[in-house]
Parts: structure tokens; C-alpha cells; sequence
């Protein structure tokens, strides 16, 4: 589970990564969420993995890790994704903008000579 | 005042965030066609934050002890698990200074660009309440939701006014920002998983007892939150999306900017000062060499910056770098006396930039009488030194001895005022005598001088040497955009000058003035500030020894009796 969650997180981060440095607004947008999505999956995993564990405690078990998962980065992450949500709608906007401004989906505004 | 503030308090400390957050709710609802009425709720709940500002600096200062900490508990949890506001002198002096530049910025604003678009009251509002937050928070969790806020309004306040030049600066502004937020989290969510906390305090508290093993983790943990940091607060090689925003972002937008990134270097010094004390065990003194040669490379790059920048607007986001850099590389020695005077230079620095910035404005529209007005601002970035277009003379310009001298001619009240004005900025940016400018390097170069030991390091020296020497580009750069615009223009008319829009430039001066005056009673309370920061567990202590008022709910854990006795 580790490995495949490891792995999750860094080919989204590295997608988000490399599409944010492209010169195309949407490829930009698109790797802001990529990578959002990366940071999300990277809170829960600090949170630790595990299975079928409560997050909030039952009559009859001990209050330790062994039975409960920690609540705490759901609740960040949640906060989190809201968040970046409304950020990149924000962006969305100001993308179109630009775009009626200019003309064309360049992030400097400007058609470079192909 | 300190017994209004005395019987206020706890509760004032909540105001900060809460006035802000309601005075833009009622907003919201004022339809957009009401400007009056927009405009007077606005400076009413900006002036009240002011008066809440200055009551809760009178009631840090009343109690004598360095522990002067005033902690809330909004949703009445213990401490490590809830939400914590935490005042202490240093957020008590960056809210007035927040509340000060945001009432002059405001009031500035009234003038013109109010109505340029929709929604410049809520949104500023918004910006004030985040930042506010951001100053009280005492928890890194919280610490991000109110960067959010802040950032969320700032976009807003960046494209007011709208044209092509604001919403290309904004795309790069917002994707910047949203990168910085996911270190921010990547930081804040590993920090988490090691130390198990998030309050700040906690945090301290628990630094020294991590497993070796889980250390060097922790550390990563803590260098990807502060790249977050030090890209708000502008630390060269992540600083280059701060010029061309701020320059393109309408005059009281911009003033307002120039406490943005004075964020990036509160949240810097509030942390390195609490986390990687002399107390912190293995991790003490965590990340200063970083901030020390960062803030050098910044502040060098700043000042050449300067140099190159023709547009005033451009020099004033220049100027908001290299004052950044200056304290970032001040904090980076961790010296409480330094600190001292570099936490009187930050107000007074701000002040300076943020009228700078107004003052800017009133440089360009006087300079665009003459048909340059279409001309969009980033056509003019690459503009030759004294491009020679400008300078080129009309027909009836004066040259010659035989025509009538230019001796004697009056100069219009306007163009007297606003070169006054520039003046003044000058000095305080360049921190020559006889202003605050000045004063506030003088207490950072005296206490380098008095190194402990009695030998001046190299180090000392060097960041002697570059203070010095950005204060002289900084004085070249600005003298030559000063001849440019107040001496070469012939046959200008003189420009239109407002009282609303001249005043608020005028008194963020005065403020400096003011600091001059008063800078024993200034260097005082800064004195006591670094005294407290450089003592974390003076913060810990009060922190973690915060009681939640007792409930019904949570009488039997606390052990005390049921109010009420009811149950």
C-alpha cells in the first residue's frame, strides 16, 4: 500500500510539476491541479496508512493508534481541497481574461515564433 | 486607554479578525452603485481596526514584564488541540502597522479607484482580516488559512482596474502563490507527521525530544515550508514575480502589497526565533545561515535592481526587496539587539514604500497629460535611461541667455508639493539623516559594531557593507528619476493635486516624522520585542498555560466545579 501510494504522489506531483513550467495556460492550470492532488495525497499519508481503523473513538477500545487513525489530516485535507478548489476556479478566470485580452493562450500574453 | 483596553480584553484580540470579516459581509450587501455609502462603511471599520490596533499595543505595553502575551481560545478547546490567537508585541506592532498603511491606502483610494471596479471594499476588507489573522495565529494550520484569505483578496485587489498589464502580472501572481501554497502544505502536513502538533508553541515545545532518526525529516519538513515563506516575503532567486506585479497593481493596491510580503518576514522571524532557539537541542540555529546569505543576495540584487528601474512604480517594488532583504539578513544573525533596531526599521521602511507607491501614481498621471495615457505600462519597461524622445525640446523651450530667463518663474504649489513628498521619500528609502530611515540603520549598524566578544565578524562587516551600499544606490536611483520628473518636463501643465489623495502620502511621512520624534519610546518597545523573541519560553510557557474557560461539558476533566451547578 506504501509503494502504490508513494508512487501515486510522485507521478502526480511530477505531471503537475513539468505541466505547470509549460508555456499554455491550460497546461498550467492543469498542473496547478495535478498537483494539488499530489499535496492532498500527501497529507492523508502523513496521517499514516491503515485499514479499517475508526476516526472517531467506540465504547470499548482503548484511545491508541492501534484501533483509530488519525482524524487530524482528514480534516486538513479537507480544508485543503476547498481551498484549492476555489483557487484554481480564481485562476480559471484570470486565464479567460488574459485570453480576451490577448488573444491567445501564451502565459506571457504573446505568440512566440514557431 | 490601558483601562479600556484592561477591560476589553480578552476578547479585543478576536476584533482584529472579526470587524474586517463583518464590515465585508455588510459590504456586500451595499449595492455597487452606492459609492457614498460603500466608501463610509469601509473607512469607519478601517479606522475602528486602527483604534483596535493601538488599544491592544497599549495593553501589551502595560504589562512590564517581557511576558507580555495576551492568548485566546475561539472555540474554548485545551490548548495543543484548538484554535489559538496568541498577541505579543511583535503582532501587536505589525497590526498597527497593517492598520495604519490600510487606512492611508483606503483613504487614498477614495479619490479614483474605488469605482474603477467591483468590489474594492469587500475584497480589502478581506485582505485586511487576512492579514490581521496571519499576525495572531498561533497555529501553522491556521497560519495557512489565513495566507489563503489574504492571497485570495489579494488577487482580487491586484486585477482592480483590470487592462492587459494587471491580469498578465496576475496569472503569473496567482500560479506563483498557488505553488508556494502546495510547499506551504507539503511543509505544514510533514511537520505534522513527526511532530505529532501544530501549534507553534507545541511545536517548540516537542523540538528537542525527536527521535535523531526523524530529525533530518523534520528538517526537510520545515526547509519546504520556509521556500513557502521566503517566496512571500521575497528572498532572491523567488522574488522575480514581485516587481512587475506590484508595479502594475493600482497605487492603493500596491501600498497595500508592500505589507504582504512583510508577512513572509514576520512568519520568519516568529518561527526561527521560536523553533530553532538555543534551546532547541540538535536543531538550533536551524535555516540562519540560509536567511543571513539569502537576505544579503536579495538585498545586493535589490539595490541593483533599483538601479535599472525606470518607472517609479518599478523602483518602489524595488524598494520592497531590498527592505526585505535587509531584514531578512538581519534576522538571519539572530542577535537580539540587531533584531532590535531591524524591528524599527520594518514599520518605518513599510510606511516609506507604501507612500512611495501612492506617490508614484500622482508622478505617472502628471507625467501622462500630454497623450501618453493609452500608452500600457509594460511598453514602457524597456524604456533607454532618459529615453531622448522625452527630453527632446519644443519649439519655445529656453535655452539661450538672450530670450527670458528661467530665473524667477514660479513653480506651481503642485509640483512643489509632490517633489517635497519625493524628497522625503528619498531619504527615509536611502536612511539619510534627518529622517526615521536613517535612524533605524544607525540601530542595526551600532549594535553590529557592539559584537559580543568585542571583535566584528566578517560577516558583520559585510552586511555593514551592503546596507551602506544599497542605501547609496538606492539614493542614486532615486535621484535620478527625481531630476527626471521634476526638472526636465517644460512644458507641462502643472499636475492637478487632490487633498484626499496628497494627504494620506503626507501623513504616512508624518509617521515617520513621528518615529523620529518619539524613537527612544520606539527603540524601547522594540528592545522588550527582541528581548521576548529570543526568550521562546516565555511564549511556550504562556502558550501552553491557557486555560479553556470552564463549561458544563468540560468541568470534570478541567476539575473544577460546574458553573451554574446545573447538569
Amino acid at each position: 500500500m506504501e509503494i502504490v501510494l508513494a508512487l501515486a504522489i510522485g507521478v502526480l506531483t511530477t505531471c503537475g510539476v513539468w505541466l505547470m513550467l509549460r508555456p499554455r495556460t491550460y497546461q498550467v492550470i492543469m498542473g496547478l491541479a495535478l498537483l494539488g492532488y499530489g499535496v492532498n495525497l500527501f497529507i492523508f499519508s502523513m496521517g499514516r496508512l491503515s485499514v479499517d481503523s475508526e476516526p472517531i473513538m467506540v465504547a470499548g477500545f482503548p484511545p491508541t493508534f492501534e484501533f483509530y487513525d488519525d482524524p487530524m489530516p482528514q480534516a486538513l485535507v479537507l480544508t485543503a481541497i476547498v481551498i484549492g478548489f476555489a483557487m484554481t476556479a480564481l485562476f480559471l478566470v484570470v486565464m479567460l481574461a488574459q485570453r480576451g485580452f490577448s488573444g491567445n493562450d501564451h502565459v506571457d500574453g504573446r505568440e512566440d515564433a514557431e | 486607554m490601558r483601562e479600556l483596553a484592561q477591560a476589553l480584553m480578552p476578547h479585543l484580540m478576536v476584533a482584529p479578525v472579526l470587524l474586517p470579516l463583518l464590515a465585508a459581509c455588510l459590504l456586500m450587501l451595499v449595492s455597487e452603485r452606492r459609492h457614498r455609502t460603500k466608501a463610509t462603511l469601509g473607512l469607519l471599520a478601517t479606522a475602528a481596526n486602527l483604534v483596535v490596533a493601538v488599544l491592544l499595543v497599549f495593553w501589551v505595553k502595560a504589562e512590564d514584564e517581557p511576558s507580555a502575551f495576551g492568548i485566546y481560545l475561539p472555540s474554548n478547546w485545551d490548548v495543543p488541540y484548538g484554535i489559538a490567537l496568541v498577541l505579543d508585541r511583535l503582532s501587536a506592532l505589525m497590526l498597527v502597522m497593517t492598520a495604519l498603511v490600510a487606512l492611508m491606502a483606503l483613504l487614498f483610494s477614495l479619490a479614483r479607484w474605488h469605482k474603477a471596479g467591483a468590489h474594492f471594499h469587500p475584497l480589502f476588507q478581506i485582505q485586511i482580516m487576512g492579514l490581521n489573522g496571519a499576525f495572531l495565529t498561533g497555529d501553522l494550520f491556521n497560519l495557512f488559512v489565513f495566507f489563503e484569505v489574504m492571497l485570495a483578496a489579494s488577487y482580487g485587489l491586484l486585477l482592480h482596474g483590470s487592462g492587459p498589464a494587471r491580469v498578465k502580472a496576475g496569472l503569473h501572481y496567482i500560479a506563483i502563490n498557488l505553488a508556494a501554497s502546495s510547499l506551504f502544505l507539503v511543509g505544514a502536513a510533514l511537520i505534522y507527521g513527526i511532530s505529532g502538533t501544530l501549534n507553534m508553541a507545541d511545536l517548540a515545545a516537542r523540538l528537542p525530544e525527536v527521535a535523531d532518526a526523524d530529525r533530518a525529516l523534520l528538517h526537510a519538513g520545515c526547509a519546504i515550508l520556509g521556500v513557502a515563506f521566503l517566496a512571500k516575503a521575497a528572498m532572491w532567486p523567488l522574488n522575480f514575480w514581485l516587481v512587475p506585479a506590484y508595479a502594475s497593481a493600482s497605487a492603493p493596491s500596491a501600498a497595500v502589497f508592500a505589507l504582504l510580503t512583510k508577512v513572509g518576514v514576520y512568519v520568519l522571524l516568529r518561527l526561527s526565533t521560536l523553533l530553532f532557539s538555543d534551546g532547541a537541542g540538535d536543531s538550533a540555529g536551524f535555516g540562519g545561515a540560509w536567511l543571513l546569505w539569502g537576505g544579503l543576495a536579495t538585498l545586493a540584487l535589490g539595490a541593483i535592481g533599483m538601479m535599472s528601474a525606470q518607472r517609479p512604480a518599478r523602483l518602489a517594488g524595488f524598494a520592497v526587496i531590498v527592505s526585505s532583504g535587509t531584514l531578512m539578513a538581519v534576522f538571519g544573525l539572530a542577535r537580539p539587539e540587531v533584531t532590535a533596531g531591524a524591528l524599527y526599521y520594518l514599520p518605518v521602511s513599510t510606511f516609506a514604500v507604501a507612500a512611495f507607491f501612492l506617490l508614484t501614481e500622482l508622478m505617472d498621471r502628471s507625467r501622462q497629460s500630454e497623450g501618453m495615457r493609452q500608452q500600457a505600462p509594460e511598453d514602457e519597461e524597456d524604456h533607454l535611461p532618459f529615453s531622448m524622445a522625452e527630453l527632446e525640446l519644443s519649439q519655445g523651450t529656453n535655452l539661450d541667455e538672450d530670450e527670458v530667463p528661467l530665473v524667477g518663474r514660479a513653480i506651481p504649489a503642485a509640483t512643489a508639493l509632490l517633489g517635497l513628498a519625493f524628497i522625503a521619500c528619498t531619504l527615509l528609502l536611502a536612511g539619510l539623516p534627518p529622517f526615521s530611515g536613517f535612524i533605524g540603520k544607525f540601530a542595526m549598524l551600532s549594535s553590529l559594531l557592539e559584537a559580543p566578544g568585542g571583535t566584528v565578524t566578517p560577516v558583520s562587516w559585510l552586511l555593514m557593507g551592503a546596507i551602506i551600499t544599497s542605501g547609496l544606490l538606492a539614493l542614486l536611483a532615486l535621484t535620478r528619476t527625481g531630476m527626471r520628473f521634476f526638472w526636465t518636463p517644460v512644458d507641462r501643465p502643472s499636475p492637478v493635486l487632490r487633498v484626499v489623495e496628497y494627504l494620506p502620502i503626507a501623513l504616512l511621512i508624518g509617521l515617520c516624522v513621528l518615529f523620529t520624534v518619539r524613537a527612544e519610546a520606539v527603540m524601547r518597545y522594540t528592545r522588550a520585542t527582541a528581548a521576548a523573541l529570543y526568550e521562546p519560553r516565555l511564549y511556550i510557557d504562556a502558550v501552553m498555560g491557557a486555560r479553556p474557560l470552564p463549561t458544563p461539558t468540560n468541568a470534570d476533566r478541567l476539575g473544577v466545579p460546574v458553573p451554574g451547578g446545573v447538569r
